[in-house]
């Protein structure tokens, strides 16, 4: 496949859109956790159970619309090969849990990938609406009405005083999980984020980098979601996230400009070394990609390099993973190879950029 | 010992992953666990961290202090009757089995539930429509006695006199509907 036709096909087209604030704001995802009554969770259900949960979504929800998401697939995890699943995961369409401990998982996608219902997960449904940048309302709402949508051909387990029923008692109630993915490079480079999180964490919001808890995160990513799903509205749950993630932005922001200010040549020069590690390098490790995309995508969003777009962080973030490099190659690989692959990858779809930009030039 | 992934370089790192009391090990090379810990981390499971910690903080001591003080036998033999988990079961795995858990172990989840919501143990978000519309009304009534309060209070008598007659209405079709469907 040429790397061209691989890359319209990988990337969602939600990935390919701008959303607001998304210089910093990467991604807002809402997720419902849902079981329907008179089955058990899938912590005991048999196998019986669960092809029945299966077969009652897909005879209900497959192959029909939902608004503008277009139609819904259903994939079962027991058809898939492994490398697909893994690029379903990559791409957050699915969770690792669904990927490999699910024998009888299940997914509905919607055609443009923005849409994704989780079947026999730790729930029995799980309902994910991911939206470019940071739109918590607007994904509040869409998973909302396809909640209302769904409850209109199933009963859900609920209770009056506990709400949404669900597996894990960390979900009961709404079992709503408000997610924001930011990319804040400047308040790690001024080491601002280790005063941060704590702070963050006791408002009963949840942070993680990419190595867990207090750890760096991979690329300057940072994950914020809610804790409590009990107590809260699901729309105080997600003004509450929301005034956070305002207050987040305005301190990278700052950061950013105090960094412009105070390094100046030294900051350009940070991005434009990176910039050149990526379009040059024919081996390279996914810890080092992710730094020289942030430093890159930072580069960008503060004017230094202009011809590249800004989700080329998300897509490359995504793209260089096992998964996909292996999807790519079209066949497994091991580590030092993916490190090859990795490279070429990302070259290529440097190339692409400058190629783009040559025939916008000549136009 | 070799990493199982790359089956080249030594495996430095050790995991063990138990899922419903099934282990399974992994030994990786350091480059190979940070491409799983990349991809747990980042696009993981939402409740990776708390679900961890959650069967621990179940066999916290509180519930069964106060099990004792209630002078109930045993919360360890207390058996959903839907699904068959034992309480002792729900401690272990951290998950219910089936929604009548919820039922069945009601009286030790409060402190539970508090710990792991901030206190709080009722929901107060939305309600399923298909739940009839008794439970909506009741809902929309507490909100329109919340603001007549408020409009009382700012001395908004007119407006007050509107909610109060969407109130009385409310109370009325409660009434009617109310008591043959709850």
């Amino acid at each position: 496949m040429s790397f061209e036709k691989f890359f319209n096909t990988a990337v969602s087209s939600w990935m390919s859109q701008e959303g607001p604030d998304s210089d910093i704001v990467l991604s807002s995802r809402i997720r419902l956790a849902r079981n329907i009554v008179d089955f058990r969770f899938p912590t005991l259900f048999n196998s019986e159970e669960a092809k029945q949960i299966v077969a009652l979504f897909e005879r209900t929800f497959a192959h029909r619309s939902y608004g503008g998401a277009g139609r819904f697939e259903l994939l079962k995890m027991s058809e898939l090969q492994p490398i697909e699943k893994r690029v379903l995961v990559e791409k957050h369409l699915i969770s690792p849990h669904l990927a490999e401990d699910s024998p009888f998982g299940a997914c509905l996608l919607s055609e443009n990938e923005e849409i994704s219902i989780m079947i026999n997960e730790e729930d029995h449904i799980r309902i994910q609406c991911l939206f470019p940048g940071l739109q918590l309302a607007e994904a509040l709402e869409a998973a909302s009405g396809l909640d209302d949508w769904i409850e209109g051909h199933v009963n859900y387990a609920f209770d009056e005083r506990l709400g949404y029923l669900t597996s894990c008692p960390t979900n009961v109630g709404t079992g709503l999980r408000a997610s924001v993915m930011m990319h804040l490079p400047a308040l790690v480079l001024t080491q601002q984020i280790n005063r941060i999180i704590p702070a963050i964490n006791q408002l009963g919001l949840v942070v993680r980098g990419t190595y867990g808890e207090g750890s760096e995160a991979l690329g300057n990513i940072f994950q914020i979601s809610n804790q409590l799903t009990l107590g809260k509205s699901e729309e105080d749950i997600v003004a509450d996230l929301h005034t956070i993630v305002q207050q987040l932005i305005a301190q990278e922001r700052a950061a950013r400009q105090a960094l412009v200010k105070t390094l100046g040549i030294q900051l350009e020069d940070k991005v434009f070394r990176s910039y050149g590690i990526l379009a040059n390098c024919r081996v390279i490790e996914s810890k080092e990609a992710a730094q020289c995309l942030s430093d890159v995508r930072l580069g960008i969003d503060l004017g230094y390099i202009k011809n590249i777009p800004r989700n080329i962080l998300n897509e490359l973030m995504i793209l260089t993973q096992p998964g996909f490099l292996q999807q790519y190659a079209g066949g497994a690989l091991r580590p030092e190879e993916r490190d090859v692959r990795r490279a070429a990858l990302i070259r290529e779809r440097l190339k692409m950029e400058e190629r783009r930009k040559m025939e916008g030039d000549e136009r | 010992m070799i990493c199982q992934e790359c089956k080249q370089r030594p495996a430095t790192m050790h995991f063990t992953k138990i899922v419903n009391g099934e282990k399974t090990e992994f030994h990786l090379c350091e480059q190979c666990a940070k491409e799983h810990g990349h991809m747990f981390m980042l696009y993981g499971n939402d409740d990776f961290p708390l679900n961890n910690l959650l069967a621990g903080l179940l066999n916290f001591q509180a519930p069964m202090k106060e099990v004792t003080a209630n002078a109930f036998p045993n919360p360890d033999l207390l058996q959903c009757e839907t699904c068959k988990m034992t309480y002792h079961q729900f401690t272990q795995i951290g998950r219910f089995g089936c929604a009548d858990c919820y039922r069945t172990f009601a009286r030790y989840l409060p402190p539970i539930l508090k710990r792991l919501h901030s206190g709080n143990t009722a929901h107060s978000g939305k309600i399923p429509k298909r739940k009839g519309g008794v439970l909506h009304l009741r809902k929309q009534l507490a909100l329109l006695k919340q603001k007549l309060q408020e409009l009382v209070a700012r001395e908004e008598f007119e407006r007050a006199a509107e909610v109060r007659d969407q109130i009385r209405s409310l109370e009325d079709e409660l009434r009617q509907r109310g008591e043959g469907e709850m």
